[in-house]
């Protein structure tokens, strides 16, 4: 398991593109923002967080189609599947390496670019624990959707398509979290809520995505 | 012996529904007929509303069979996945555009209702959003179906699908709800008594729900038979060319 994931994260860092793309998009969009809105600091800093939830789903978004695309083309994932090790692991480490590849930066960033959004102080300790717990579960529902279109040309449409419905509680709560705590507000319900969807789909969807996986190696 | 899995049987489903679709068809046209005109030319109109209300008797039905043919497609996947019946699988791909067609009434028909009650056609209340983000369940799932190639794959992935999809459906009826406290009235029908509207309403209500429900199922049984026949089309050109 450990050698999967050092060997994907080792890939993700030396193929190139996959590893600064989604930050580099995140960038793009919360520069890009406050062009469309204007520069008026009040409003920024109200609608920052749900931006920043929003450019950190749609970063996540955008790097899905790899987890599992590269792997299906070289035959490695042929190989997974027949391996010792039960495919919801190998599901879950390929997860696991995404978050680590796209998540985690985005969490890591996320506070630099509140500052240029203007986010009020306050906000950015709930930002950061809201992430951190929303992010692994966009990573394991994409996965999950990732292994749904695996086995279709050009499934990218298709795949935002079918995740998209799927992100929409997380971004809920994630975004009321560091909504209520930008504007001090008590926050402990919607991130209660969100770590249980976190936890539900860690512990539930890898079953759904080997299942997935193993209808579309037939 | 015969048990409830001998329908599963392409051949006699359909010649079961064969027999039983043109009951239904007929009994759907009469009761959507029935209840719609005594809906609309025989209710007296609201006090509060004025004649906006008709509106109830196509949007609380289609809104209903749009969740429930959701329900109904989750049943049938899970047949599938368990007893791998084809029937199931196919009446399940059958089921989603026509809910979708049920949700995009829904939506449709609350919008033109919406625009002069609360003043805008749409708003960001929970029921809607909830049924905005189940329209794109159906969508998602429309389109995986269509696709993927080999059917019992696509049988396969979309029954997984539905299955999620089921349990974030639930997830984000919940999360609208604690998101926004909207405009959008409480139920209309309940089986509490004391909630429900006045019986002027509520009985060519009835009459309109029946039918709805009846078409659904009139229009389900036609669809799936249509692709049980066009699957065997497609094995009978396969047979030929190989010939």
């Amino acid at each position: 398991m450990i050698a999967l994931l050092i060997r994907d994260l080792r890939l993700a860092v030396r193929a190139g593109g996959g590893f600064g793309l989604g930050l580099a998009f995140f960038l793009i969009v919360v520069v890009l923002v406050p062009f469309g809105v204007g520069p008026n600091t009040q409003l920024l800093s109200t609608i920052a967080p749900g931006v920043l939830w929003l450019g950190a789903l749609l970063a996540c978004l955008l790097s899905l189609d790899r987890i599992f695309a590269l792997d299906w083309e070289d035959g490695s994932l042929d190989l997974l599947a027949v391996a010792p090790l039960p495919m919801e692991a190998a599901v879950s480490v390929k997860a696991l390496a995404h978050w680590i590849t796209t998540g985690l930066p985005l969490v890591l960033a996320a506070p630099v670019l509140g500052v240029l959004l203007n986010l009020p102080v306050e906000g950015f300790k709930p930002l950061l624990i809201s992430l951190m717990l929303g992010t692994p579960a966009l990573s394991v529902i994409g996965t999950f959707g990732a292994a749904l279109t695996v086995g279709i040309k050009r499934g990218g449409l298709l795949l935002s398509l079918l995740v998209l419905p799927l992100y929409v509680p997380s971004l809920i709560f994630g975004a009321e979290v560091a909504r209520r705590g930008a504007q001090g507000l008590d926050f402990s319900t919607p991130l209660l809520m969100l770590a249980g969807i976190t936890c539900g789909t860690i512990a539930l969807l890898p079953f759904a995505s080997a299942a997935v996986l193993k209808v579309n190696l037939r | 012996m015969s048990s409830i899995w001998t329908y599963a049987n392409p051949k006699k489903f359909i010649e079961t529904t064969d027999r039983l679709l043109p009951w239904i068809s007929v009994l759907a046209l009469v009761s959507l007929v029935v209840g719609l005109i005594w809906g609309f030319f025989f209710t007296p109109d609201d006090f509060r509303q004025g004649s906006t209300v008709k509106i109830i008797y196509l949007h609380v039905p289609s809104a209903l069979m749009a969740i429930n043919a959701w329900l109904m497609m989750l049943v049938a996947s899970l047949i599938w996945i368990v007893r791998r019946h084809h029937v199931s699988a196919l009446a399940a791909r059958a089921a989603a555009p026509v809910g979708l067609v049920m949700t995009l009434i829904a939506l449709a028909t609350g919008a033109i209702w919406g625009q002069p009650m609360w003043g805008t056609w749409w708003a960001w209340d929970p029921r809607l959003t909830s049924f905005l983000i189940l329209t794109l369940f159906y969508l998602g799932y429309i389109a995986l179906w269509s696709a993927i190639e080999n059917d019992d794959t696509a049988a396969d992935l979309t029954s997984i699908l539905c299955l999620v999809g089921s349990v974030f459906a639930l997830l984000s009826r919940y999360a609208v709800n604690f998101w926004n406290q909207g405009l959008h009235q409480g139920a209309t029908l309940s089986l509490d008594k004391e909630e429900n509207i006045s019986d002027v309403f509520y009985f060519p209500l009835l009459v309109c729900i029946a039918g709805f429900v009846l078409l659904f199922v009139a229009l389900v049984f036609l669809r799936t038979q249509t692709e049980i026949r066009a699957r065997r089309t497609r094995a009978l050109m396969v047979r030929e060319r190989m010939s």
